[in-house]
């Protein structure tokens, strides 16, 4: 996997309001803003501010509901509905909350929201501006799938996962690709270690900017990874539409169950989702 | 007056700052940092801290603790403060971080900062910490840091043997630090119970299970004890009860209140309700005696005897709880609850009350009675020997039955001895209180034998 840094980020083209520096480079090393601006992928194509409060906005948001087969796949634990007490939009914010309760079955429930059917593109940098949750066994993701599932199956129809994160991990984000070849355990991965902060403590921009060639990942003001094709060892799939998922899963192969230390409920709360081109 | 009519009179200039104490971070990274003393507690092996310049996780030099074996001359446990008496402005930190490894599995019973031989109004304490026997990197979490504006109290320990072994303990690169992954506080009171406690006007109660639990970076809690001064408390009726900044809380009222505390804006988990049913009825005085005359256990009239204890939590059956621990209006209570049954044990030395006539002993019955409610009281010999056991010992009980008690009020028992039918009463030793369950909550008070 080719190790970007921020010296050679000359795909970084994120611009902090009320900064102006000359070169790339010192921007790339000292902003401290969260707040972004595109430049060559800066035409806003979708994006929810979440600032009508209730349900999400139904022309944006489906949702996945249930456990799906096998805890959708990684043996998570919780059962996913849409009742507001799991999701909902308050204070310009949508709240996906995972609570300890017996369910349908299940020990926990949470949510999922996925824009399949409703909003997928091809390249373009994808954002969303979060705080996450926290403790042994929360897993939560911002994600993308192809949106050929249904017809190609996965790991063919490529996953690019903006952020991952294990709530027994706070300070460590991880971003990914999975496809024909490298998918589950083998997928192309990176992780990203904030220094002096935590992600279940405040607001973070998670992001991806994706180009015919590449897939950029960042966090706030720090690009952490590339990937290209010549870093993935099966076919590149990101050349396609991606619809975007956002959920909080509870135990599964990637974090382990929670225990009795972990705090519930918990919450993550996305301030916004944008998508430019 | 020349100044003020010519319009100079100064207020506070813009420039003016208060007296601030020095922000050094450092407590011992190679030595000791400016300003840092070592001073062990009384009692403790003086000698258990060294400099070792063999044995360090970094730099040049770790601290070195050797905890000494048992009966060690030179004393029983290792502990000592390490303060900076000048004072230091730590509000700038949210941890103190130290490396450390011991010569074995070990847990030290004590370790933390805040103490410092005075008021140890912000002490924090980290009980029972794990250590190994390779170097790891510890966090104390400050509960509050905005209340370390003035510390002297940078480091402090106590620990004992291990199973009767001393060991030895590195400690290392101890600073405050700025981890910024300090997160999640979960403050406790009464260690996150809600208690609810009936009592009287004039009883004072302090709050204990004071915690502050932080989430780490690594994904670890770490809960530490927290002095009482890094909350803030408040009572629902300060005209029943209030409390101070030290977490005592006094009666002052009849009726109901609730306490709760907040540490640095977040509501601790757990509260103490307050049902105070007024006034207490102390009981009767007991009469001027001549000393040859009375053999006192428990009384606040009488000199009493030498007591081992109120409560011996004999396991594994005594569900007994509480003991001499209730004043009230300044009159000494025991307090028992969850009675089945309890000895006030007197052994060092026996008493031979076999020239004295009677036992007398108040007691209050907490609860209403039921039918089959009792309370016998049992006197325990412990014969020549002086011990327990030997075959040697004898005893006798007196029980009263429903109809002779009542609740909620004195009743004072003046029992002829001669109702003890026992061996020998020359090496009395013990004085239980029996109920099998059947009455739960009872105050005693006046135990004393009179001729």
């Amino acid at each position: 996997m080719k190790r970007a840094n921020q010296s050679d980020a000359s795909v970084l083209v994120v611009i902090a309001k009320r900064l102006v520096l000359s070169t790339f480079f010192a921007l790339a090393l000292s902003c401290t803003d969260d707040t972004q601006q595109v430049v060559t992928m800066g035409t806003l194509v979708m994006q929810d501010e979440f600032d009508t409060p209730g349900a999400p906005d139904p022309t944006i948001w489906n949702y996945d509901i249930g456990t799906g087969q096998n805890g959708w796949g990684n043996n998570e634990l919780q059962y996913y509905t849409d009742r507001p007490k799991n999701v909902t939009v308050q204070n310009g914010y949508l709240i996906i909350t995972a609570d300890k309760e017996s369910y349908n079955g299940s020990s926990y429930t949470s949510a999922r929201l996925l824009t399949k059917g409703k909003f997928a593109q091809t390249y373009g940098r994808f954002e969303a501006r979060m705080r996450l949750p926290w403790g042994q066994g929360l897993w939560p993701a911002f994600w993308m799938l192809g949106a050929d599932i249904d017809s190609v199956t996965w790991p063919n129809c490529g996953e690019i996962d903006i952020m991952e994160y294990r709530g027994q991990d706070p300070t460590i984000l991880v971003g990914s690709v999975h496809g024909p070849g490298y998918s589950g355990g083998n997928a192309i991965s990176k992780s990203y270690e904030l220094k002096n902060d935590r992600f279940d403590t405040g607001f973070h921009v998670f992001g991806i900017e994706w180009g015919p060639s590449y897939i950029n990942y960042y966090v706030d003001d720090v690009l952490y990874n590339q990937i290209t094709p010549a870093d993935v060892p099966g076919t590149w799939v990101f050349n396609k539409p991606f619809f975007i998922l956002i959920n909080v899963a509870v135990g599964g192969n990637f974090v382990g169950a929670p225990t009795s230390e972990t705090v519930f409920p918990q919450t993550m709360l996305i301030d916004y989702v944008r998508v430019y081109k | 007056m020349g100044s003020l009519l010519s319009g100079c009179e100064r207020g506070l200039s813009g420039d003016a700052e208060f007296a601030t104490f020095p922000k050094n971070p450092d407590v011992f990274i190679d030595g000791f940092s400016s300003g840092l003393e070592y001073r062990p507690f009384a009692g403790s092996k003086f000698t258990a801290f060294t400099v070792d310049n063999q044995t360090k996780y970094a730099g040049s030099a770790a601290m070195r603790f050797d905890i000494p074996n048992v009966g060690d001359p030179n004393g029983a446990f290792a502990g000592a403060i390490f303060p900076d008496m000048g004072g230091r402005d730590l509000s700038g930190y949210d941890a103190l971080t130290f490396w450390a490894k011991a010569s074995q599995g070990a847990t030290i019973n004590e370790i933390g900062f805040g103490n410092d031989f005075g008021e140890n109004k912000y002490l924090v304490t980290l009980n029972n910490m794990r250590i190994g026997t390779a170097w790891t990197q510890y966090t104390i979490p400050i509960p509050d840091p905005s209340k370390l504006t003035y510390e002297k109290g940078l480091f402090w320990y106590a620990e004992g043997p291990e199973g009767g072994n001393g060991y030895t303990i590195w400690i290392d690169e101890v600073k405050f630090e700025k981890l910024g992954t300090v997160a999640q506080p979960r403050p406790s009171i009464l260690n996150g119970e809600d208690k609810t406690e009936q009592t009287f006007i004039g009883v004072s109660t302090t709050l204990t299970g004071l915690t502050q639990t932080f989430n780490l970076s690594s994904g670890q809690d770490v809960t530490v004890a927290a002095a009482p001064s890094y909350f803030t408390f408040s009572s629902t009726d300060v005209d029943v009860a209030q409390v101070n900044e030290n977490g005592v809380v006094s009666i002052v009222g009849t009726g109901t209140a609730t306490i709760t505390a907040v540490l640095n804006g977040v509501k601790a988990k757990g509260s103490l309700t307050i049902e105070s049913l007024g006034t207490f009825q102390n009981a009767p005085t007991p009469p001027a005696r001549n000393a040859a005359d009375v053999i006192s256990v428990f009384s606040d009239a009488y000199t009493n005897i030498p007591v081992d204890f109120y409560n011996g939590y004999f396991a594994p059956f005594q569900t007994t709880l509480g003991g001499a621990d209730l004043t009230i209006n300044g009159d000494n209570l025991i307090q028992y609850t969850n009675l089945n049954f309890v000895a006030t044990e007197f052994k060092n030395p026996t008493i031979n009350v076999s020239s004295m006539t009677h036992l007398h002993v108040d007691i209050q019955i907490r609860e209403s009675i039921d039918p089959g409610d009792f309370i016998s009281i049992e006197l325990g010999d412990f014969g020549a020997n002086g011990a327990f056991g030997g075959g040697d010992d004898s005893s006798a009980r007196v029980q009263f039955t429903s109809g002779s008690l009542s609740s909620n009020q004195w009743i004072s028992l003046d029992i002829p001895l001669s109702s003890f039918v026992m061996a020998s009463k020359a090496n009395l030793a013990q004085i239980f209180f029996i109920s099998d369950a059947t009455i739960s909550t009872i105050l005693v008070d006046n135990m004393y034998f009179y001729k």
